[in-house]
């Protein structure tokens, strides 16, 4: 089980140029598969280019509770990049003057951010069609200090967004740590308490699905059929939606493709399953990702990449929607990831 | 030339068997999906029923192809092993049940 993060193992991964050059390099270099360029253009569809924006997802640090083994992030407890409330007032400043309907806020544990409660009370203050927090469960068991967010989260009308990545406990403790899948069952147990997930609830909650493993996610209507009887039947828990994502092949999830030598045959099950159709609905078509330190990306990946968002507004500070409508989007072959299939976003499927 | 006969990377590249007979191999690629859709049967049952074949007619591919499938489904390891005994159970009946061949010839013949 992981207990550091790659930057703090001093892993060669850690280094997004070195990541950046995995992926440009080996097969497709040397031409066996064709880069993500290569098939956009064969598609007509490069440049890629953005639609109007309507969500912000603000990473609020590094920062987590868990080291899972797949996180694109390569979050953990050793991470110390935290967004600062000056930058968190600059991106509430951006949502008041642009046509903005939803808030995402994503981490490592958004909540282990100090300003994180200010943020949520200013950001309600807004009135945001739908406001997601991205929660990865266990941090409410965490610690003390915790333990009423499902309450704070309740007040707020925040819509709750959750990984699970199997309804077994050995699949998700492989992937997210011992003792992960018993406490994210009491923390849905305590959301369900209060009004999350229930049938015709307002209370919205989600949960997400990532393979543990080298492979795709499946038809994701079949994977939600599958969790909501399981979850009812042996916990009696429910849930809203079930969003099945891809694991791109960046940081953490990169490392473990090659050390377990998965990696060719990854990209090659991705590079085959690349949809056309999938790119028109890509999350970056739609997202500005904030970064901790207030740069703008394209893609929360784009962000774990240093991949910089390209235009006349990049940090969130100058944000401008009708300036940034204009940039093409930052690309490379973890892009794959998101057009495999019936596509992956933050929201799941996208075709 | 390969030093083994099974190569796993051959298996991506199972498609172009219709290169050299499109027509069968294009007949055989739709049968092939059509047979693997949900029906009477889930895909889902039908990739356990596919992984249990696998094992019996010993097909090195059909097994990489069927454990990453029941992978992608969110079966578990407890049911793909059930199923590879399935498999078991009924190919060593198959062979067992010979046995009553074995005993009706040496019944014959014996005095």
């Amino acid at each position: 089980m992981l207990k550091k993060s790659l930057k703090q193992r001093q892993n060669p991964l850690s280094s997004s140029k070195h990541q950046l050059n995995v992926l440009a390099n080996g097969i497709f270099k040397n031409g066996e598969l064709p880069s993500f360029k290569t098939n956009l253009e064969k598609n007509n569809l490069f440049p890629l280019k953005p639609n109007p924006i309507e969500i912000l997802q603000i990473n609020l640090g590094y920062m987590c509770n868990q080291v899972c083994a797949h996180c694109h992030v390569d979050a953990g407890p050793d991470r110390k990049e935290i967004m600062t409330k000056k930058t968190m007032q600059h991106c509430l400043d951006a949502v008041k003057k642009s046509n903005i309907h939803t808030l995402d806020l994503t981490g490592g544990a958004p909540e282990m951010n100090p300003n994180f409660r200010w943020f949520v009370e200013e950001a309600h203050k807004i009135g945001v069609q739908d406001f997601i927090v991205r929660s990865n469960l266990t941090i409410i068991m965490a610690n003390k200090k915790y333990h009423d967010l499902p309450e704070f989260f309740k007040n707020h009308n925040i819509h709750v967004i959750s990984s699970m990545p199997h309804w077994t406990k050995g699949k998700t403790d492989k992937q997210r740590g011992d003792g992960v899948f018993n406490l994210s069952i009491e923390a849905l147990k305590k959301l369900n308490k209060i009004g999350y997930g229930l049938k015709n609830s307002n209370l919205k909650l989600d949960l997400v699905y990532n393979p543990s493993g080298a492979f795709l996610p499946t038809n994701q209507n079949s994977l939600e059929l599958d969790f909501k009887k399981v979850l009812y039947d042996d916990f009696g828990i429910e849930f809203h939606n079930l969003f099945a994502i891809t694991n791109l092949p960046i940081s953490r999830f990169l490392d473990y493709l090659l050390a377990s030598e998965n990696y060719e045959d990854y990209m090659y099950a991705l590079v085959e399953a690349f949809n056309p159709k999938a790119v028109e609905n890509v999350m970056c078509k739609n997202t500005i990702s904030v970064g901790w330190d207030g740069h703008l990306y394209d893609c929360d990946f784009n962000q774990m990449l240093n991949l910089k968002l390209k235009g006349p507004a990049e940090h969130i500070k100058d944000f401008d929607e009708v300036l940034l409508k204009e940039r093409s989007i930052q690309i490379s072959q973890h892009c794959y990831g998101c057009t495999a299939g019936a596509g992956s976003s933050c929201q799941g499927s996208v075709v | 030339m390969s030093k083994t006969y099974y190569d796993p990377a051959d298996l991506k590249k199972f498609g172009k068997i219709t290169e050299w007979n499109e027509e069968l191999g294009t007949k055989f690629f739709d049968y092939y999906r059509k047979v693997f859709e949900d029906g009477a049967l889930s895909a889902r049952e039908k990739s356990l029923i596919a992984l249990a074949v696998a094992h019996v007619v010993k097909c090195p591919y059909c097994i990489d192809a069927y454990t990453k499938d029941g992978l992608e489904r969110g079966i578990t390891k407890e049911e793909m092993m059930e199923a590879v005994h399935a498999g078991a159970a009924i190919e060593s009946g198959a062979t067992l049940v010979h046995g009553v061949q074995m005993m009706k010839k040496y019944d014959k013949l014996s005095m």
